[in-house]
């Protein structure tokens, strides 16, 4: 099973805030998929391909031509906030 | 006192010159009004889907191949995920376990010498987008126009083991790439950028040391001051006995100083996993072949290649490597020209000087190799001399016309008419008679002055040979 700190962690990578409560839900629920994907690597896929994706293609491609853009109006309408001419974030500091 | 042995890796951002960006339509160009150069795909809109430019597989192919890598016949792409508010996707698309090539190298030369660099691998991926911290307002801008980028990250292997030799290995690199003609290279505008990883270890240890990371470098000056710095750093708190943290760490180019990077402490945790909106791509050895058919010649071989055929000392073939229109130009002036010292001596010389000033490559000069042939042999048949040919050079590039229609227009040929010139060296005789005697008292050096008075009054138009002669025999005779 899941450690608290573990689902704490992974909630955090995510960006998304748990409640105590949701972390006892997500122990288990999370830990289901894994002892799933366990039961998966016992399968023997000795004689199957490694596939990356779900359909049978390949070389999918475009031509380095150049499409119009949005407007810069219309980049910036779905900004949460917007200041000369750029999107505005809270500040991150490095 | 222990000897010491530094271990630098490179990790090389390129960014590629193609019209437009990785996975999407918008145009891929530098220095527009922000946020101009946006779609639903490079800002990460729901729905919307990244498509591959078939342009940017076939560049980063030329960079493997140039870089003497093994090419893996089947590449994908992977997501790795950040939060971040340069990365509107909360994702950058890169490659992770099937880059487009491995293992291979690179041939630098420093400290007088021949050293083949590793090269670990390089990947595609997209470059994120410009943040512009606004502390003023506490508030940080964003600008999605660089989002979306196509950029080749190159990583090579901790081969290198003095900052020299990290500074040489970025100029190999980088005019390979410019023989490429896949980017920019210009530092400046952030189409080449560089990481370092450094680690500082007892000479003959088999383990690395514990390495840092460094950020911020904007030239290569600055990785190798960089460099030097962490190096004394490391080495100084190893023998003080001091635990070394291994971090991430920034150049700050005023106070010539490397600072840890501030940012919460939390272990990079990736989680790469299979970009499911991109489908796997195929290198199968055709396709290679096809893109390597068309691999220009590389400075190396282009270099070993000009000292066989044309017997040039290496320190001028070097210059002409360094650009790879200067070096065809000289192969040109050469088709037609044997003295090939002296055409390279002309380009690393007087044309090379014009280009500087004019700030303009040889492309953009007005000069067809054969101008500069027609000036060259003015020059060797005495019909001007090494200077005023320096002259008329500057004249042909400011009008396009050839070296002949300048002389003839503004008169600059030599006066190589013996019974004019004998006119003139009689005047000067006789207005410096003492001189004579000295020269008479075997005082030769002398002889330059008079050569000199001869070639004011003429307006430097006289043969300065032919003078010589003429006021030498006259002289003895006289």
């Amino acid at each position: 099973m899941l450690s608290k700190e573990e689902v704490r962690y992974i909630a955090s990578l995510s960006r998304i805030d748990l409640k105590d409560q949701e972390i006892e839900v997500f122990q288990k629920t999370l830990t289901a998929i894994l002892d799933y994907i366990e039961k998966l690597k016992k399968l023997d896929v000795s004689g199957i391909a490694p596939t990356s994706h779900v359909l049978p293609l390949q070389d999918v491609f475009r031509e380095d031509r150049t499409r119009p853009s949005l407007t810069k109006v219309e980049a910036l309408r779905i900004a949460p906030a917007q200041a000369k001419g750029s999107f505005k974030v809270p500040q991150v500091i490095e | 006192m222990k000897e010491f042995e530094t271990v630098i890796g490179l990790e090389v951002h390129l960014q590629f010159k193609t019209e437009t960006k990785i996975f999407c339509g918008c145009a891929n160009r530098f220095g527009d009004e922000p946020n101009t150069l946006t779609c639903p795909v490079c800002l990460g809109l729901p729905g919307s889907l990244p498509v591959l430019n078939r342009k940017v597989l076939r560049y980063a192919i030329r960079v493997a191949l140039a870089l003497n890598a093994q090419i893996n016949p089947v590449v994908k792409f992977d997501r790795k995920n950040y939060y971040y508010p340069d990365l509107p996707k909360g994702y950058q698309i890169s490659q992770y376990d099937l880059p487009i090539a491995h293992d291979g190298s690179i041939v630098v030369s420093t400290a007088g010498q021949e050293k083949k660099i590793g090269i670990k691998r390089a990947h595609l991926e997209e470059d994120a987008g410009k943040l512009i911290h606004d502390g003023a307002n506490n508030c940080s801008l964003v600008d999605y126009n660089r989002t979306g980028t196509p950029l080749m990250e190159i990583v090579s292997e901790p081969d290198l083991r003095t900052p020299q030799e990290a500074y040489d290995y970025l100029t190999a690199l980088k005019l390979t790439l410019q023989y490429l003609d896949v980017s920019d290279c210009d530092m400046e505008k952030g189409s080449l950028r560089c990481d370092a990883n450094v680690s500082v270890r007892q000479k003959g240890a088999k383990e690395f040391g514990v390495k840092a990371e460094i950020k911020n470098l904007n030239s290569f000056k600055a990785v190798k001051s960089a460099l030097e710095f962490e190096e004394n750093r490391h080495r100084a708190m190893i023998l003080a006995g001091e635990k070394i943290v291994q971090e991430t760490r920034l150049w700050n180019d005023e106070k010539a100083a490397t600072f840890p990077m501030r940012s919460k402490e939390e272990a990079h945790d990736y989680r790469y996993f299979p970009e499911p909106d991109l489908v796997p791509f195929s290198l199968a050895p055709n396709a290679v072949e096809e893109v390597r058919r068309d691999m220009p010649e590389m400075p190396h071989a282009k270099l070993e290649r000009l000292l066989k055929r044309y017997s040039l000392v290496e320190y001028d073939a070097h210059i002409l490597i360094q650009d790879p229109h200067i070096a065809d130009f000289f192969e040109r002036c050469a088709e037609s020209y044997k003295d090939w010292k002296k055409i390279c001596n002309w380009i690393i010389g007087p044309v090379q000087q014009e280009m500087n000033s004019r700030k303009c490559g040889i492309g953009e000069l007005k000069l067809p190799p054969q101008n500069l042939i027609g000036l060259i042999e003015k020059v060797e048949q005495g019909v001007v001399s090494n200077l005023v040919g320096k002259d008329v050079l500057i004249m042909m590039l400011d009008t396009g016309k050839d070296a002949q229609t300048i002389i003839a227009e503004k008169g600059l040929a030599q006066v190589s008419d013996t019974g004019a010139l004998e006119k003139i060296v009689e005047a000067i005789l006789n207005e410096n008679q003492k001189v004579v005697a000295q020269i008479k008292e075997g005082k030769d050096s002398a002889m330059g002055f008079l050569v000199g008075q001869a070639m004011k009054k003429t307006q430097g138009k006289a043969n300065p040979k032919l003078l010589g002669d003429i006021i030498k025999r006259r002289i003895t005779d006289g």
